[in-house]
């Protein structure tokens, strides 16, 4: 009573109890399911004669294989088709609600769980994905698992799991204009390091997060497991019940008022101890660029790539990521040539980004040596994103209009880059072949900065093009 | 379905050692995009996953020590710090097992990498920086050096030295009863689950 964070009072909650091994026996209280993580889980399952526990309490939809073009069935890869037949069955066969390709609902994991008021405050939420730490920014515990891990769900509801220590980022103050949240989540990132968060869940708060839509919210935990933090989430407040209201599994009217009241009794008390606290100056804040091959190697757009005169524990992970991405230390990041601007993946892709980066593509044209593609996060943001028209400045401008999926993000469909090819992303790895290609290179930063490198044709300081534009 | 789920009984193997030679696999926040590119989650089974073990990067690094005969039959990986990070595949600590590790020991592992690990029985231990430059130089210098690294005693042995490791008593004790594989526990008493489930306000609704 008092002085508990979030995580702490929903995992209190949710243990069931504590197991010889020492670890808490954790109920899930929504499991997010896809074809990637589930084919020897349900096989698992199977062979030891066990059903579903909570069918209910489960969701499936198909993503990370799905063509964004080419959606007919058979799929032209084979390993693509046996995973979506299997997950096919495997719902079939044990009563799983799945928004698959027949179905309006179907889209990226992470943004038809909040899209479908699914994902609540105060849950207990598990995903065969690192990128579930999204739906944290409701106010839930979430975090990725493995298919093992999947399996135990599948079972029992449960996990077998340490609880984690929690760390307060408060990034005060105001964001100036072309910043945004995947600017701050590549900030801290850069800050604390990617083993910062190991053993811990990442509380975001400040004035900075409370001004932040939820759309904002989910691009900053979505990121969390990039600084080393399983789960990362938001306090729940009146601009996470304005989102859930009306969404088709939310409660509504008595129930819902109910339900406000209790998603609001999670919030961390105003005296709540952390195990650690970092502050971040919000204003300080640039449009960030990714330079090398992993989330933390970030610098802000007018900065330059590090050098190594400067002798460092980091000096190897440096040289390394500077030799394979062939850039020269100390040479400015904005300028560089880019040949693929892709515009989509969990972090970035909801109706927000989209109107963002339309906004400054409107009226421009794509580089002309640049392939350009922007991939709705769901088949819901697909259709209101066309009902607003951005399909049609997407594509005056160049841009490849698509259907919804992982896509280029991680490459296990036919989108991925070529060879050496430098991409201008909004997804949220940088990692050597992450695209696709062994050699392809990754620059992460904000949708609205993949824009107007796709016009400029190389990076550019998103600040300077809109004000150039007007 | 209810008799079964209290029924199924716990089988997994007891681990309290790993005994065989080492590979030293050197670097950073070494991700599981690297241990085993995506293109290979593309599959409905992991059989054939260990063939494919840091393939991309083997193809960039000729003398990259997956592809040296030297270590072709190690069972123990040692690693720098947050090995493992990035993506939740479980197809990573899949492919290392399949290939034929049985240990790994680092000066930190990315936690999702880690329960994955201890999930399917690949034990996974930490060192200091500076015993993990001794061990790796160690296997460098003498590849065939044969090792034994314990759960029980917390330590690695090279017949040379001796050196402590850290484990979590949770993985520990995991490993060491045999209970690495968690279903069973988990379904032992599903009356409490239950319970805790229909007192979860969204769950018997608001």
């Amino acid at each position: 009573m008092g002085k508990q964070t979030l995580f702490q009072k929903v995992w209190d909650l949710h243990t069931v109890r504590t197991l010889q091994t020492g670890q808490s026996q954790l109920f899930v209280g929504l499991h997010m399911i896809h074809e990637v993580t589930t084919p020897q889980a349900f096989d698992m399952l199977r062979s030891s004669g066990i059903g579903v526990a909570y069918p209910d309490r489960t969701y499936a939809t198909v993503d990370h294989v799905v063509p964004t073009l080419d959606q007919q069935r058979p799929f032209a890869d084979e390993l693509a088709e046996q995973m979506m037949v299997a997950l096919e069955r495997n719902c079939r066969e044990f009563s799983i609600p799945f928004s698959d390709l027949t179905n309006d609902r179907q889209g990226i994991v992470h943004v038809i769980g909040p899209e479908l008021g699914l994902t609540q405050p105060g849950m207990t939420i598990a995903c065969g994905d690192s990128h579930t730490s999204t739906h944290g920014a409701f106010g839930a515990v979430a975090f990725g698992i493995g298919t093992s891990q999947v399996r135990d769900v599948l079972a029992s509801q449960c996990l077998a799991m340490d609880p984690l220590k929690v760390r307060r980022i408060v990034v005060s103050g105001k964001l100036g204009p072309g910043v945004y949240a995947k600017d701050v989540i590549l900030e801290i990132i850069a800050k604390l390091g990617v083993r910062g968060g190991v053993g811990y869940a990442y509380e975001y708060a400040g004035s900075v997060v409370d001004s932040m839509s939820m759309d904002e919210r989910m691009t900053m935990c979505n990121m969390s497991i990039e600084g080393g933090a399983r789960a990362g989430y938001v306090n729940p407040d009146e601009v996470t019940f304005a989102y859930l209201e009306g969404r088709p599994f939310t409660p509504t009217g008595v129930a819902l008022e109910r339900a406000k009241v209790w998603w609001a009794s999670m919030a961390s008390d105003k005296d709540a101890e952390y195990d650690d606290e970092v502050e971040i100056d919000g204003n300080a804040i640039e449009p960030r660029v990714t330079w090398g091959i992993n989330p933390g190697q970030s610098i802000g757009v007018s900065g330059n790539l590090p050098d190594m005169t400067v002798e460092s524990p980091d000096t190897g992970a440096i040289s390394e990521a500077l030799s394979f991405m062939g850039f020269n230390e100390g040479s400015p990041i904005s300028g560089t040539k880019i040949d693929v601007a892709f515009i989509g993946s969990c972090t970035n892709s909801r109706l927000s980004d989209l109107r963002e980066a339309a906004r400054i593509v409107r009226g421009h044209q794509v580089a002309t040596h640049v392939r350009a593609l922007v991939v709705p996060g769901s088949r819901a943001v697909r259709r209101q994103a066309e009902e607003e028209g951005l399909h049609e400045i997407f594509q005056e401008a160049g841009f490849e209009w698509r259907g919804a999926g992982c896509s280029m993000c991680l490459a296990m469909n036919p989108d991925r880059l070529n060879e050496r090819e430098v991409c201008a992303s909004s997804s949220n790895r940088n990692f050597k072949g992450r695209q696709g290609s062994p050699t392809g290179r990754t620059l992460l930063m904000s949708p609205a900065m993949v824009a107007a490198a796709a016009i400029s044709g190389a990076v550019i300081d998103v600040r300077d093009f809109l004000m150039t534009r007007s | 379905m209810e008799e079964k789920r209290g029924a199924l009984v716990v089988n997994a193997r007891r681990i309290d050692r790993v005994e065989g030679t080492a590979i030293p696999i050197r670097g950073k926040d070494i991700d599981t995009d690297r241990i085993i590119p995506a293109r290979f989650l593309k599959a409905i089974t992991f059989d054939g996953l260990g063939e494919h073990v840091f393939e991309d990067d083997r193809r960039t690094m000729p003398n990259h020590p997956f592809s040296n005969p030297a270590y072709a039959h190690a069972s123990i990986l040692i690693a720098n710090e947050n090995f493992g990070s990035g993506s939740s595949r479980e197809h990573a600590p899949q492919a290392l097992k399949r290939w034929g590790i049985g240990a790994c020991i680092g000066e930190s592992f990315s936690e999702i990498f880690l329960g994955n690990s201890t999930a399917i029985g690949l034990a996974c231990a930490t060192a200091s920086s500076s015993d993990i430059e001794v061990l790796m130089a160690a296997v460098e210098n003498m590849p065939d050096t044969k090792m034994v690294f314990s759960v029980n005693t917390l330590s690695i042995n090279t017949g040379d030295c001796s050196i402590g490791l850290s484990i979590t008593s949770a993985v520990r004790q995991s490993l060491l009863a045999g209970q690495w594989d968690a279903t069973g526990l988990l379904l032992e008493r599903f009356d409490d689950v239950r319970a805790v489930a229909s007192d979860l306000p969204y769950v018997k609704g608001f």
